[in-house]
């Protein structure tokens, strides 16, 4: 059992914030908040506002409503200090850039001219990517890592800035259980040891269940948030969906199944687990 | 002239036809790469006095199957734009070293109304009658690898196979092409009306037959257009297939913004 | 000073060095060539390598060729050739960006059929072109460049727009690698994606125009995508990328002067073969070359040596 994290301040808070796009809401009325050294899962299927979400956060994209709050002052985006982990970036081969090279364009990237090179500047890349223990393949091409490899390069190169806040979009897709199991625990100690916010979106919350402290579920729009044992209830999911739905908890599992009712046509279920005994 | 208009109509079909092919599996580098080649071969047989179909198409044949060859190594489009150049350098050069240099530069290049002579409207007819027919038959498995190529490998479609006859199909249907609309502007008359048909609709087979329409249009206005203005055919088909074009997606996105065709767009992040 | 369109006397040909043709270092032509091939092979170089990377090989090799539509139509109009490439290269380019679809099918079909309009255009320019001033040279020089008939009154010209070119696409390096590697990342960053492409297709623009000046506008895409594709493959850091790319095509078009020069005794005689053909003949080879994996047949090759090495010590 992991010991208790330092509960920080208040580094991002979401009011009130809904988002039309192309005459449909695809957010209605989220309100979350994030806080320093917490780690926070941003969990729902594809297509349930999670990518919205993280854009409006970003400020790639406009809220129609509600307010976002960045260490107690209105507006966010681009000079924040917010750290990014995409889901993918360009695998191609050719491209010239080691994995020491990724991170040092999280120092300055967005700067015109050519970097001189200095000691500091790399002995900081070396200390990042020490910290997300990728040193052994930081002179390698980043076209030709593997799939968990190129997270964690990316993961340092989103710290490098010192953020205050870290967003990594579905950073678990794809990769093997060994390797979804170590960069869950590549984060839960960065969260920790650095003081940073961060927030992972998700469609399957069990393999984030043991480093999670809050939970942000987000069904058709809506969203609530708590702690995981708050909000994955029955009754609250099945309010958020907006009808039947039932949370089977089995060991340390958690399965979330929608169920029959009249008002739905269709009977199907929205598996929220694979059976893992590696998680037990 | 006559045998331009005759073989001209066999062009627009093959155009048409294979054009559909070529717009599917996004390979208007390769249909503008491979004629370069053909350029080169009928330079080197002006220059040795030999059969300028026979030049064109060698010349196109070894251009796509090096292209073919070299693109599993490198990437594609690298390995396209370098060929694509050797291949007008290698003309530049033979045609250097010829007498008429700049008259047969602008005829292969931009076309020419006469260049259909009566010996080879026949091999030309043959050689579209065989591109139709092989496209005829290989048209389900090269469907399947074009859209969905890992399913089309577990049905035994080789992907790589169908690529190389797929170019050799581009480089038979440049032979017949190039001494008509010349070796610049023939992709243009392959991508232009398949890609205005299938502005139009997105069944194969309908696509095929108004991309076949289309190109018809176009050629024998080009070809019309140039023997009464003595501009060359290649500046017709290229206004005339890129006008088709835009008139074809002009009419399109009319049609899609009617309220029951409302689609909801869902932005991708960045 | 020996122009290189006349033919060698045979006292010429007896003193002839081994690698260089009597009169190459004194002919004006020639040192006008070697200077303005350096410039414009180095900025096309490193604009390229930017080029590949971004996947816009097709783009890249489409405004070279539209080139052969502004050299014509300036022609026509009786101003300069570079005026005329620069012209419809920045056209062609606003265009591109106008197209701006991300998806590279998409794209490439747009490219594709803009490209065919444009060399329709280049047809009829280049007809009237030749109808009007009664002579073929035009075309050719358009086409396939002429770089020992460049007027050396361009020289600055063509050195400053290098310049600005090289300065443009240095500035935006960091900028430009990032949105390669992830314009999402890039964009959440700070980095502004759209301005700095913009940035690189001026670049680009004034880098195909220039070396259309070289070797002609349809043949200037080998500068541009062959030195760069060359450097990527033999390094993975981004600065030497862009210095081996940049030295690549300099020694390639030097080394293509002086065969050029040279080729006026070879067969058929007389006229000599162009500079052009020597320089996408010499870029080919180079990626041919590039494309073996000597790592691993090095690698190969040692290991075979240790093997022997170990059974004849188990001896």
């Amino acid at each position: 059992m992991e010991p208790t994290r330092v509960i920080g301040e208040e580094v991002l808070k979401l009011e009130g914030v809904s988002v039309w796009l192309s005459g449909r809401q695809v957010l209605r009325e989220i309100s979350f908040s994030l806080r320093a050294a917490e780690m926070t899962g941003l969990i729902g299927s594809n297509g349930a506002g999670k990518t919205t979400i993280f854009r409006v956060i970003l400020g790639l994209q406009r809220a129609s409503a509600g307010t976002v709050w960045m260490s107690g002052r209105p507006g966010s985006g681009r000079s924040s200090g917010i750290g990014y982990v995409p889901q993918t970036v360009v695998l191609d081969p050719d491209m010239p850039l080691r994995a020491r090279d990724v991170v040092g364009l999280g120092l300055e990237g967005q700067k015109i001219g050519i970097p001189l090179p200095s000691r500091q500047r790399r002995e900081l890349v070396d200390a990042m990517l020490e910290a997300v223990d990728a040193t052994h393949f930081a002179d390698a091409r980043v076209g030709q890592l593997s799939g968990g490899e190129q997270r964690r390069v990316l993961i340092a190169h989103a710290l490098i800035s010192r953020p205050q806040l870290l967003l990594l979009d579905e950073p678990l897709i794809n990769l093997d259980i060994r390797s979804e199991h170590e960069v869950v625990e590549l984060l839960a100690r960065i969260a920790r040891e650095q003081r940073i916010a961060i927030l992972i979106s998700a469609h399957d919350m069990n393999p984030l269940l043991p480093a999670m402290d809050r939970i942000v579920y987000v069904a058709s729009g809506r969203a609530a948030s708590g702690t995981t044992d708050e909000v994955v209830q029955t009754e609250v999911l099945s309010q958020l969906y907006g009808r039947q739905v039932d949370v089977i908890r089995l060991r340390n599992r958690v399965l979330v199944v929608a169920g029959a009712d009249e008002t739905s046509a269709a009977n199907h279920e929205h598996a929220h687990a694979i059976a893992d005994p590696g998680l037990v | 002239m006559i045998n331009t208009w005759v073989a001209a109509t066999m062009v627009a079909v093959v155009a048409g036809v294979l054009g559909f092919f070529i717009v599917l599996r996004g390979a208007a580098f390769v249909a503008h790469a491979v004629p370069n080649g053909a350029f080169a071969g009928a330079a080197a047989a002006s220059l040795l006095g030999l059969n300028t179909l026979l030049g064109l198409g060698t010349f196109a044949v070894a251009g796509a199957l090096s292209i073919s060859w070299l693109s599993r190594r490198g990437r594609p489009d690298v390995v396209t734009a370098l060929a694509l150049v050797l291949m007008l350098g290698l003309g530049a050069l033979f045609l250097s070293m010829s007498q008429e240099y700049a008259e047969e530069i602008f005829s292969l290049l931009f076309g020419d109304v006469v260049g259909v002579s009566g010996v080879e409207l026949w091999p030309i007819l043959g050689l579209g009658v065989a591109c139709v027919v092989v496209l005829l038959v290989i048209f389900r498995p090269l469907m399947l690898s074009s859209v969905m190529a890992e399913v089309g490998e577990a049905r035994g479609v080789r992907a790589g196979r169908m690529g190389i006859i797929f170019l050799l199909l581009v480089a038979l249907a440049t032979t017949m092409t190039v001494p008509i609309v010349g070796a610049f502007l023939m992709f243009s008359l392959m991508i232009a009306p398949a890609a205005a048909a299938r502005s139009l609709t997105a069944r194969p087979a309908m696509a095929m037959g108004l991309g076949v329409g289309i190109a018809l249009v176009v050629v024998w206005a080009s070809i019309a257009l140039s023997y009464l203005s003595a501009w060359p055919i290649g500046f017709f088909v290229g206004m005339l297939g890129a006008g088709a074009y835009a008139i074809a997606r002009g009419w399109a996105s009319y049609w899609q913004r009617q309220p029951s065709r409302r689609r909801l767009a869902l932005d991708p992040i960045g | 000073m020996r122009s290189p369109t006349r033919a060698w006397s045979k006292d010429e040909r007896s003193q002839m060095g081994l690698i260089f043709g009597p009169g190459f270092f004194q002919s004006a032509p020639v040192q006008v060539a070697l200077i303005v091939g350096a410039v414009v092979a180095a900025v096309s170089g490193v604009v390229g390598v930017f080029t590949v990377v971004r996947g816009q090989s097709f783009s890249g090799h489409a405004l070279a060729d539209l080139g052969a539509t502004g050299g014509s139509g300036a022609f026509l109009l009786g101003i300069s050739q570079l005026w005329g490439f620069v012209f419809i290269a920045a056209v062609a380019a606003g265009a591109i960006e106008l197209i701006g679809l991300r998806r590279p099918r998409g794209r490439d079909l747009a490219t594709g059929i803009v490209l065919g309009a444009g060399l329709g255009l280049a047809a009829l320019f280049l007809y009237l072109d030749t109808t009007s001033s009664h002579t073929t040279g035009a075309s050719i020089t358009i086409l396939f460049g002429s770089i020992f008939a460049i007027d050396s009154r361009l020289v600055p010209v063509i050195a400053g727009l290098s310049a600005v070119s090289l300065a443009t696409v240095l500035l935006l390096y960091r900028m430009l690698l990032f949105s390669a590697l992830s314009p999402d990342m890039a964009a959440a960053r700070g980095v502004p994606v759209r301005a700095a492409g913009i940035g690189y297709l001026v670049a680009l623009a004034l880098a195909v125009s220039l070396s259309a000046m070289a070797i002609g506008a349809v043949l200037s895409t080998a500068l541009l995508i062959g030195p760069a594709a060359c450097a990527l493959r033999f390094t993975k850091r981004p600065g030497l990328a862009l210095a081996l790319a940049a030295l690549i095509g300099v020694v390639v078009t030097w080394v293509s002067i002086v065969l050029a020069y040279d080729s006026f005794y070879w067969p058929p005689g007389g006229r000599g073969w162009p500079v052009s053909f020597f320089v996408v003949a010499l870029i080919f080879t180079a990626y041919l070359l590039s494309q073996i994996p000597i790592r691993s047949l090095f690698s190969r090759w040692a290991r075979g040596r240790v093997a022997g090495h170990v059974r004849l010590a188990g001896r």
